[in-house]
């Protein structure tokens, strides 16, 4: 049992929305959709990142964000970077015949991967993609492919102006679905479970923390008694339902547990 | 047949979570010690808030883990949440505390003595702050002005130094710590460490050095155990490379009367409290031991 990063070569570098690319890496790992690895840039740090492409070469998508993003958008193609993994659960879709997706933001990445396996799967399929404007909706195309995809915008410039879970209300109220799954802001999410208890459907939704071994032994990550990086980042409804602080409550670099609002500003 | 008693703590039985594992937040602390552990020891506290290092804080190699987390904390005055959880832990809790220097040990061990954990447990021994533990621990003045010290503030809270491996002669600062007044002593801490990734060129680790635990370090826990149990008369809470009942029942023969687990949980998880718990049970009765504490030093002549 080993935990060590290894150098892998960029190999690709997509522009995906303004602020968000993938790169392709010259590493093979068979991982699970919702899954993810750490990346590091010696010197300066390492953060855990959802895997978007995995098999003969991974990929991880990225938006700009704090001082790390911003160092790995300044690599090239042929630049390495540090991986480790994979770690975390994954999505659990057996028996799932019919599901939708709620993808907010860069929330889109977790779910490309579970998306593409469901549509091999036959598994009928709904999506909600929603991001600030039309050009920051990532993973249009690649979505599209895989089922019915149904956008909404914050400003309208494309498909229906106005929230995920809006649509996702919508869409509750008409049909069934075996599993709701879903990744984006924990505001959206929370409003998601909300939404699946009340209409009584089995959900499953990837979260989110600052993280440190992310192999279950520093604590650093922790939702009450569960673990982001071990017993996550897929969460089920019955573990959300014992955990008060999603939604809520997440945990500094120091472990001082802060707000939601006061956690999302320092991750700015 | 497992029950023991550390320093007056009542422990149904010798294993314990070392500082520094899951040990921040009080769920999980709960949640460990309703995997099995005898008491579960909190993440080191300080007096102030403090981030620690950047990642990566925690590797694991072949044979061992190598960390260099860096002491965060909340702050000792910014933990009213957890420690109201922890009044529902089914066993003892052991508050490990830091400081930078004796009035920040004072500080510390002040604020938690109000909180009236099972033991506080002064780490005087880590390795990955320039500014904190091993400088005490490697020298068995300092090691004494803290126990003396942090003892005037705890009362009759049983207190345990936490002592470093990479000192010149342990079982001389045990005993420096036994006459300051420390009910116990806890061995070992980390070994200094550094791991290359030859690609790179550059340390793992981001605060390049760390601490070593794990397998690797069994040797070195149990040749320290055994000067320590030979330097003092108080208990020995024996740590260093434990996940199997074997490995628990060696540092006991070295002279330890309970056991610290850390790095076991990264290598069986939580489930490793029962692991162990269930060897040391089988191999008493093989070997027609009937209680724990007979097996306390019994590797000396």
């Amino acid at each position: 049992m080993t935990d060590l990063p290894r150098m892998a070569c960029i190999k690709k570098i997509m522009q995906e929305t303004p602020s968000i690319k993938t790169f392709y890496l010259d590493m093979q790992m068979n991982a699970k959709p919702g899954q993810f690895a750490m990346a590091w840039l010696p010197g300066i740090d390492e953060k855990p990142f959802t895997l978007t492409a995995v098999g003969k070469e991974i990929a991880i998508t990225v938006q700009e964000k704090g001082k790390f993003t911003k160092a790995l958008f300044a690599l090239h193609e042929g630049n390495s970077i540090g991986i480790r993994g994979p770690y975390g659960n994954g999505f659990d879709y057996k028996g799932v015949k019919k599901a939708c997706i709620v993808a907010g933001g860069c929330g889109a990445a977790p779910v490309l991967l579970l998306a593409q396996e469901l549509k091999k799967k036959k598994i009928k399929l709904k999506i909600i993609l929603g991001a600030r404007t039309g050009k920051e909706c990532l993973f249009k195309k690649q979505l599209a492919k895989t089922g019915d995809l149904y956008i909404t915008t914050d400003d309208g410039s494309e498909g229906e102006k106005g929230f995920t879970t809006t649509a996702l209300e919508n869409f509750l109220q008409k049909e069934k679905f075996d599993c709701v799954f879903a990744c984006g802001p924990e505001q959206m999410l929370s409003k998601v479970f909300a939404l699946c208890e009340k209409f009584k459907v089995e959900c499953q939704l990837n979260l989110e923390r600052f993280m440190k071994c992310s192999f279950g032994i520093c604590g650093q990550c922790a939702i009450n008694g569960f673990l982001v990086c071990k017993d996550g980042p897929v969460f089920s409804g019955e573990q959300l339902r014992k955990m008060p602080e999603f939604g809520n409550f997440a945990r500094l670099k120091s472990t001082k547990k802060v707000s939601l609002q006061e956690y999302a500003q320092w991750r700015q | 047949m497992l029950s023991t008693n550390f320093a007056g703590i009542e422990l149904k039985n010798p294993t314990v979570l070392a500082s520094g594992i899951l040990g921040a937040n009080a769920e999980l602390l709960i949640r460990i010690a309703n995997a099995g552990a005898g008491a579960v020891t909190m993440k080191s506290i300080g007096p102030s808030e403090r981030n620690g290092h950047n990642n990566p804080t925690v590797i694991a190699w072949e044979h061992g883990l190598l960390n260099a987390v860096g002491l965060p904390s909340a702050g000792c005055k910014k933990m009213e949440e957890e420690w109201k959880l922890l009044e529902k832990s089914p066993v003892s809790i052991i508050a490990s505390i830091y400081g930078a220097n004796v009035p920040e040990f004072e500080e510390v061990a002040r604020a938690v003595a109000e909180k009236k954990p099972a033991m506080i447990e002064a780490n005087i021994s880590c390795p990955n702050s320039e500014k904190h533990g091993q400088l005490f621990g490697t020298s068995a003045e300092a090691s004494a002005e803290v126990i003396s010290a942090v003892k005037k503030e705890i009362g009759k809270i049983p207190l345990i130094a936490k002592l470093t491996p990479q000192a010149l002669n342990i079982g001389e600062i045990a005993k420096a710590c036994e006459e300051a007044g420390a009910d116990a002593i806890c061995a070992i801490n980390t070994v200094q460490g550094m791991l290359i990734n030859i690609e790179a060129h550059k340390p793992i680790l981001h605060f390049k050095k760390g601490g070593i635990s794990g397998s690797a370090i069994k040797p070195v826990a149990v040749k320290c155990i055994w000067d320590i149990y030979e330097a003092v008369k108080i208990p020995i809470l024996g740590m260093g490379g434990v996940s199997s009942g074997r490995d628990a029942i060696e540092l006991m023969q070295a002279g330890a009367t309970a056991i610290g687990i850390g790095s076991g949980v990264y290598y069986h998880g939580p489930k490793v409290f029962k692991k162990v718990c269930n060897e040391i049970r089988e191999w008493m009765q093989k070997n027609n031991y009937k209680n724990v504490k007979e097996l306390v030093g019994i590797a000396h002549d």
